[in-house]
């Protein structure tokens, strides 16, 4: 479950879609407690230039989020540190429901993605990496002469 | 959860429908003085981040901004709505006049305190 491609034809997307589209013939809430995929969650897509891949991952230092691109697959991995209480303290945990420990996340890079070109930024406890798809790969205009 | 701090269903009685949204998973810690909440939503920036006392009921809601490509078509979509809420119910116990609330790398940090007269208080025993 943890593997997605981002291949707009891909089996998943299409599942997710369907999925979606259910929720919504059914007007089924889509509130959903936390984020049931894990940590941390992950949004993708792809533009003519680009693919574009969205980590929700909150409250880690950005120094130590390990973003890693090997052989068409990115990896996402990092740790996050409990903000709970140790047992002898003097406080009580009355809930305890976000992730904390080590994560790590795999994503297949379409073949078009150009390993050298890849953007990674850190805001508002959501990792964004861009990644660029090679010169030849983009749809070029060609002029009619 | 404890007497303090309940999670409510809903904010308004006013019946008309809501936006859907996301519950963010939240860590609650009470100590003597007061409780802390921690609630993690990622992509909200401060200025989209909506925290409301009315009452007894807090309701925290927060809108994200992300940056996508006006081109861009989703492949993959585990976060498929764009907003929060969640909305407890504080017991008197809470002074919330006495809050205080942080915002940082999509962790909220809120912290409200005991009203004077809910806290523990050491009783010295004397020997006479």
């Amino acid at each position: 479950m943890n593997e997605l491609s981002l291949f707009p034809r891909d089996l998943l997307a299409e599942m997710d879609r369907l999925q979606r589209r259910l929720m919504q013939a059914f007007d089924l809430s889509p509130s959903i407690r936390g984020f049931a995929r894990g940590y941390p969650a992950l949004n993708a897509g792809g533009t003519p230039e680009s693919a574009e891949i969205y980590a929700f991952a909150p409250g880690l230092d950005p120094a130590t989020i390990e973003v890693q691109v090997e052989r068409g697959v990115l990896s996402i991995s990092g740790e996050r540190k409990s903000e709970l209480p140790e047992a002898d303290d003097k406080s009580t945990v009355h809930v305890n429901e976000r992730f904390a420990g080590r994560f790590h996340r795999v994503v297949t890079l379409a073949d078009d993605l150009d390993p050298n070109a890849v953007h990674a930024r850190y805001r508002d406890g959501v990792l964004h990496v861009s990644i660029k798809r090679k010169a030849a790969a983009r749809p070029r205009r060609i002029a009619v002469e | 959860m404890n007497a303090n701090i309940q999670e409510s269903a809903t904010a308004r009685r006013s019946g008309q429908p809501e936006p859907a949204a996301l519950v963010p998973p939240v860590d609650v810690i009470e100590d003597a003085s007061g409780i802390t909440l921690y609630a993690d939503v990622p992509g909200v920036p401060k200025d989209r981040l909506n925290l409301r006392v009315d009452g007894d009921t807090l309701i925290i809601e927060g809108e994200m901004a992300l940056e996508i490509p006006r081109d861009m078509e989703a492949t993959h979509v585990e976060v498929s709505v764009p907003r929060y809420r969640r909305v407890f119910t504080l017991s008197r116990d809470l002074d919330t006049e006495n809050m205080s609330a942080e915002l940082r790398h999509g962790v909220l940090k809120l912290r409200i305190s005991k009203a004077e007269a809910a806290r523990p208080r050491r009783i010295e025993v004397r020997a006479e």
